[in-house]
């Protein structure tokens, strides 16, 4: 019996799968799996497909052990966790359309990835050809007399990733939400399995484009955790050095993105400037504004020369001089805090609930931070603030990345410091099947990778879940009751990942 | 408040030369666009962006091309949010088959004359989404595609040389 997971009675531990646990577990254990999760004892990490099988891997506790069950389903049905615990109901409808699977007694079974438009059904399953099968995708009802519908999407009208959006609103009010994902499923996941490893990194590498240093590093990370490989220090310290460049990017970006869809175009201005300065300076230190392709399992693919580093410097001591600024205009300007205290409230037992991630779960009191716990180098050699607020509004969110720049800015300079000498890669090769995962913290919140790694070095099957999975769903609470004129406002502050969600 | 306004006043622009754009690059977007173009347009491009299931890298550039740096506005280039205002529809993207439809339908929408440019790997040929079930492989597979920029991403500065191209062919003699 696992004393990792006492609850469970009925398990089988699987030799070579690091650096956490996955058990085979039977229907009945994965009912009670299902009510431990229900009851906010576990929190959901993950919940993915296999051809015979389904896995989640979970979270027991804040922050006690994290484990990955298995329960095989040769007959490709299997209880559904989504009918006592929502988070998993988009995962089961992805897993059913990509695996043709039956979640059995999942409250919302339309398809979710599959729009009806590919030429085969199930196409990691029995990839089944079919002909053009689009069906209309019946939206969630809303009853009132002076209810109005609005449809947005899936092309919208700024520069961003598309989706749809159906808003139910009586008068200005907004009553109901409902997303529409997928439009972007590449079918990366298909494309990773008999990939090697070098085109398996570069796939995921691009799952995201802002979090490209993330997944790569998330992918890389399990990788290494099957095969037992660790990279050199050297690697380690510029991957890190290369994710909070990343966050830096991509936190500038948004808070004046925010400020932008709050029409207060100034703090925009300025923050695109400084976002345009860190992608000059990664270009010079890593070759590629946004460190494409760098991190790869055994190491990094780029090494940081003098140039590189003296340019990251001046980028720390720019940001540092010009930002505070703009914080202080963000917090003296009635008009801006008007629009975004108080909108957009993200309540703290929907973010538990959900394990949402990053600045939106710590924005509503959940403090998880996956460079913490469970953590990972060189991280545990570093000082930095993980900032958490309770008021789960916009306003909070932008705070948690306005206190998170500021703990970038700390972070880089001490990986510049410290910066050990030698190689940046490790030769990677596997003599046998092994299965490795690992959780990396992104801009965005915590990313999970789940690899098995064959024998001859290719990837038998991956599967990378996005935090978007559990923010985009708590985005629809969100706004309920909010203007619709707010909803950009409050999209910009979840800022979720389109791709990244629909792989 | 004042402080950032009056300095923004005092500071030299930070917007940098535009790069030029070569010989070998006009002729290209002069043979992809076509002479049809030049009378129609003046000096001004509305420009239409579209993902069409991109990984998000190539919008995060296209995006930048507004910032003080490259400042795209100042050629008379600048991005509209219907396509029945666009010129040029700027696709990124391996063109997902769940966005095929919402493609044509934007093309479609869009008023000619009308250009298409593809932006990225993924755009052009599927780049490391070639062969998927979900992908159509490019956008020419989808739409006539008028002038391609190369990248993964292609980085602001090469957007600026391709579309900047696509103005100086446009500008009447
Ligand atoms: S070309 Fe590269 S950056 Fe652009 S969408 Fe494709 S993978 Fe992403």
């Amino acid at each position: 019996m696992p004393t990792i997971l006492p609850e469970l009675r009925a398990a089988t531990r699987v030799e070579a799968h690091h650096p956490w646990p996955r058990f085979v577990v039977d229907v009945a254990s994965w009912r009670v799996a299902g009510g431990e999760l229900a009851a906010g004892r576990w929190t959901l990490l993950g919940l993915w497909g296999e051809a015979d099988s389904v896995h989640m891997a979970v979270l027991r506790g804040d922050r006690d052990a994290i484990a990955v069950l298995t329960l095989p389903c040769a007959d490709r049905r299997f209880p559904a966790i989504g009918a006592r615990h929502a988070p998993a109901i988009r995962l089961e409808r992805a897993a059913q359309d990509l695996f043709g699977f039956a979640a059995e007694g999942l409250p919302d079974a339309r398809p979710w990835l599959d729009h009806g438009a590919w030429p085969v059904r199930a196409p990691l399953g029995r990839a089944e050809p079919v002909a053009d099968a689009a069906v209309p995708y019946p939206f969630l009802p809303a009853e009132g007399g002076a209810l109005h519908q609005i449809a947005v999407g899936p092309v919208h009208a700024g520069i961003i990733e598309p989706g749809h959006f159906r808003f139910h609103a009586d008068g200005e009010t907004v009553v109901r939400l409902e997303e529409r994902l997928g439009y972007t499923h590449k079918g990366t996941e298909a494309l990773m399995q008999g990939a090697d490893l070098a085109r398996a990194a570069r796939l995921a590498g691009r799952i995201s484009g802002d979090s490209t240093v993330a997944s790569a590093l998330a992918f890389a990370h399990a990788v290494e955790a099957a095969l037992g490989l660790a990279p050199p220090p050297r690697a380690v310290w510029l991957r890190a050095l290369a994710a909070e460049l990343e966050r830096l990017a991509n936190h500038l970006g948004d808070v004046g993105a925010v400020c932008n869809d709050a029409s207060f175009a100034i703090i925009n201005a300025h923050c695109a400037v400084l976002r345009e300065r860190v992608l000059r300076a990664a270009a010079v230190a890593f070759g590629h504004r946004l460190m494409m392709d760098r991190v790869v399992p055994g190491g990094v693919a780029a090494n940081l020369d003098a140039t590189g580093a003296a340019a990251i410097t001046a980028l720390v001591a720019a940001v540092r001089q010009r930002f505070p600024r703009l914080v202080e205009l963000y917090d003296s300007t009635a008009s801006l805090q008007d629009r975004v205290v108080g909108t957009g409230r993200l309540d703290p037992a929907l973010a538990r609930q959900f394990g949402c991630g990053g600045f939106v779960g710590r924005a509503s009191g959940r403090d998880f931070d996956a460079r913490r716990w469970p953590g990972y180098p060189p991280y545990d050699d570093l000082r930095f603030d993980v900032p958490v607020r309770t008021e789960g509004d916009v306003n909070a969110r932008v705070w948690i990345r306005i206190e998170e720049i500021g703990a970038s800015l700390g972070l880089i300079e001490q990986l510049l410091a410290g910066l050990p000498a030698g190689d940046v890669r490790a030769k990677v090769g596997s003599s046998a099947e092994a299965e490795g995962a690992a959780l990396v913290e992104g801009f965005r919140g915590d990313i999970l990778a789940w690899v098995r790694v064959a024998a001859d070095g290719t990837v038998a099957r991956c599967h990378v879940r996005d935090p978007s999975w559990f923010q985009w769903p708590v985005l629809e609470a969100a706004v309920d009751g909010n203007i619709v004129a707010d909803f950009p406002l409050c999209n910009k502050s979840f800022n979720c990942a389109y791709s990244g969600h629909d792989l | 408040m004042r402080r950032t306004l009056l300095e923004g006043l005092l500071h030299r622009p930070l917007s940098e030369p535009p790069p030029a754009v070569d010989a070998a690059e006009l002729e290209a977007v002069a043979r992809a666009v076509g002479v049809a173009a030049r009378a129609r347009l003046g000096r001004s491009l509305s420009i239409r962006e579209i993902d069409a299931g991109s990984c998000n890298g190539c919008e995060l550039e296209i995006i930048a091309l507004g910032n003080a740096f490259y400042d795209l506005e100042r050629f008379g280039l600048r991005f509209v949010a219907s396509p029945r205002h666009a010129d040029v529809l700027l696709v990124t993207g391996p063109v997902t088959r769940n966005m095929r439809a919402a493609l044509l339908r934007t093309w479609e929408a869009t008023p000619d004359p009308k250009w298409v440019v593809a932006v990225g790997a993924c755009a052009h040929d599927g780049g490391e989404f070639a062969g998927s079930y979900a992908c159509e492989r490019s956008v020419g597979a989808v739409l006539p595609v008028d002038l391609f920029i190369p990248g993964c991403p292609p980085a602001p500065v090469d957007l600026l040389k391709g579309l900047l191209g696509l103005l100086t062919l446009s500008a009447p003699r």
